[in-house]
């Protein structure tokens, strides 16, 4: 469990909505702070990295326990 | 850096066709791309305020229908009364179970994310429409517009 400035829950929302509302809360955020998201969406896995990749942000962790994906985002 | 462009063509009005354009665009938006859609003939539909849109499952093998009566149903079946509606109304409620976004929620995801609506201003007034039917924040043009876009765009398509 890492550290996080913000949390957004995206648990029972399908693709594209966590994605799209996850981008919504990091472009409130500073550079360097990080993002926790929680999504149930299996999708969301290959999902977050690719945003992450072409977004240039930093996806620090990718976790799943108990059908339940956890990302944790540094914005960049 | 400058941005990337998605330059997208809606041609469709039913409400699974409704889907790709506006997710993609949405998606390519928070990816940071510069993103443009031309609504043209049935895809106008896509930007009414009052959108109703309809799946029908007519002419359609691939739609998956409930109890699996797309194996058993004869399709003429899908052209009674009643059955486009049910089977709009229906899809609306599994899309809702499932967290599935709605179209109008996508729509104006899209426009949040400053993506450039066009309506086809040919289609517009070859069906009559008015512009009073339309959201507002939308642009009426020509595919010269279209291309003005499309031409510097990184990815192009037509859906």
């Amino acid at each position: 469990m890492s550290e996080y400035t913000e949390k957004f829950d995206a648990t029972g929302l399908n693709c594209p909505l966590p994605i799209l509302r996850s981008k919504k809360v990091l472009t409130k955020m500073n550079s360097g702070e990080v993002l926790y998201v929680i999504s149930t969406d299996s999708g969301s896995v290959k999902d977050f990295d690719a945003f992450c990749k072409q977004t240039g942000n930093e996806l620090l962790e990718s976790t799943e326990t108990d059908g339940k994906y956890h990302y944790y985002i540094k914005k960049s | 850096m400058s941005k990337k462009k998605l330059a997208l063509i809606a041609t469709k009005g039913t409400l699974d066709w409704a889907y790709p354009p506006f997710i993609l665009a949405s998606t390519a938006a928070a990816l940071d791309y510069e993103v443009q859609i031309f609504f043209t003939f049935y895809g106008l539909q896509l930007l009414k305020k009052d959108m109703n849109l309809k799946v029908s499952p007519l002419g359609n093998p691939g739609m998956p229908m409930p109890m699996g009566m797309d194996s058993w149903m004869p399709n003429i079946v899908t052209a009674l009364p009643g059955m486009e509606a049910m089977m709009s109304s229906m899809m609306k409620s599994k899309m809702k179970s499932k967290g599935v976004a709605s179209v109008a929620e996508l729509r104006d995801l899209c426009l949040e994310a400053e993506v450039r609506l066009i309506a086809c201003q040919m289609t517009v007034d070859l069906f009559d429409m008015q512009q009073s039917e339309f959201i507002d924040g939308i642009d009426y043009a020509g595919a010269a517009t279209f291309f003005e876009f499309a031409g510097e765009s990184d990815i192009s398509l037509f859906i």
